[in-house]
């Protein structure tokens, strides 16, 4: 069962329909009181991050992220919802979750045209499960004024160039974001909405 | 590198997708979902649904179809025609397009574009400027004014002007149709593209005149426009999305 954390985040149909659509069961998650077996989470996300927190936060759903992670559940940022897994934000100055060390800037309007709006490619930075089985540098559609700066080269799964490179996926072995939209990507974002939903729970050794 | 798209344009009128030819006689070419499935799959990069319906007796009818192509169609798409207030932003979006246009009503209440990029974000605001040149004596273009009301009525506001507030209040990108140039078959207006590309931070969808290959590189290279808005080139089938796309590699234009 794949966890959709429901916060009145715009792309919540989108991804659950392009879940449903790779045969998997989805459930949405409300508040920090669900007690549904989850064997992945996903945190999807549109619009400003300052308003995104207040919302989890108002719904118990921070708690409930990281007990989650804590217990070893695959976790996937999609969009403002993996910049939320940074410590901070520039859009409304706002502390994100932590979970990933690093914060979220600004693209300089000055060089470049803001929001980065599109299809661009995706390298692959560290042959991680997320891009596995995709062609080399596949496009994805983006689209985001505010992107990702992991503070650890460890933690880029895949670069993006616009203007500069950034990290357009990030994330270890079981927290992981991406900056695009895969459930908007056509196929390359189904297969790599696939890989994830694929990705076992990890173990934790209880001490 | 960001690419260059290619974003069919579907007319909708009541839930059926129609063409018009010139402008008027709407024929059925078939349902929005369908058709927006098949572009897709052909390599469309986004699809815009222009909402031809003036007025509907069942308001049901409209989130019916918009449901339908967010059931079948995993690239972003943009609904545009009538919304008037942050509640049709929200029936829209709730419904499942990715995107929003507005025109006349940000026009004559530009706040509304303020308060949809606060609520919504600007990524889902798209500004549908139609722009119409006003002429020197000499013939040559002295500047554009935006038309509202399907291009029936003159603001004469500059679009410039309007393009830059527009983006400033909150716009995430702006669809640009030129009147005179739009069902000519004789190519973009490129002076206007790229006059707005230019001036204005974000992405420019050029629209309005593309009747063959040379039409779409030409506004890509010439007026450094973001994306190609084409129609009836494809909905008559004298061309297909995977043909557009081997020309613009043969100049070297990135694509998908």
């Amino acid at each position: 069962m794949i966890g959709i954390l429901d916060y009145g985040a715009g792309n919540m149909h989108s991804v659950e329909k392009a879940i449903k659509k790779l045969g998997y069961p989805s459930i949405r998650i409300e508040d920090g009181t669900c007690t549904e077996e989850i064997d992945q989470l996903i945190l999807p996300g549109v619009g400003h991050a300052e308003q995104a927190m207040i919302q989890l936060e108002e719904r118990g759903l921070i708690p409930y992220i990281q007990r989650k992670v804590e217990e070893g559940i695959p976790l996937l940022g999609i969009c403002l919802g993996m910049q939320l897994l940074l410590e901070k934000s520039d859009e409304g100055n706002t502390q994100g979750l932590g979970l990933l060390k690093g914060t979220v800037p600004y693209f300089d309007e000055t060089k470049l045209k803001v929001p980065h709006m599109g299809w661009n490619e995706v390298k692959d930075a560290k042959q991680h499960f997320l891009l596995k089985d995709l062609p080399e540098a596949s496009d994805f559609y983006f689209v985001h004024s505010y992107f990702a700066a992991p503070i650890s080269s460890d933690d880029i799964i895949g670069l993006t160039d616009y203007g500069d490179e950034f990290a357009s996926a990030i994330g270890n072995d079981y927290v992981m974001g991406v900056q695009f939209h895969p459930e908007k990507s056509g196929e390359a974002g189904l297969k790599l909405l696939d890989n994830f939903c694929r990705y076992a729970k990890k173990k934790v050794t209880s001490c | 590198m960001l690419k260059k798209r290619i974003v069919p344009a579907i007319d909708v009128l009541d839930d059926k997708a129609v063409k018009y030819v010139q402008f008027r006689n709407p024929t059925i070419i078939g349902d929005p979902a369908e058709l927006g499935r098949k572009y897709s799959e052909d390599g469309a990069d986004e699809l815009i649904y222009l909402d031809t319906t003036a007025s509907l007796k069942n308001q049901e009818l409209k989130y019916e179809w918009i449901r339908r192509v967010a059931e079948e169609v995993y690239i972003p798409f943009s609904v545009i025609g009538g919304v008037r207030t942050i509640d049709d932003f929200r029936l829209l979006l709730r419904a499942g397009a990715d995107k929003v246009g507005v025109n006349s009503a940000a026009v004559q209440r530009p706040e509304l574009l303020n308060e949809a990029a606060a609520i919504f974000g600007k990524q889902c605001v798209v500004l549908g400027l139609d722009a119409m040149p006003i002429m020197r004596e000499d013939g040559s273009i002295e500047r554009w004014e935006v038309y509202t009301h399907s291009g029936h009525e003159n603001s004469g506001r500059d679009v410039v002007e309007w393009a830059q507030e527009a983006a400033d209040r909150g716009a995430g990108e702006i669809i640009c149709t030129s009147i005179h140039k739009d069902g000519m078959k004789t190519g973009y207006d490129v002076e206007l593209i790229r006059l707005l590309s230019e001036k204005v931070s974000i992405p420019i969808i050029a629209s309005g005149g593309a009747g063959k290959l040379e039409h779409i590189s030409e506004v890509f290279t010439e007026a450094n426009a973001d994306a190609a808005l084409v129609a009836s080139m494809l909905h008559y089938g004298h061309y297909t999305i995977p043909e557009i796309k081997a020309h613009l590699r043969e100049y070297s234009i990135p694509v998908r």
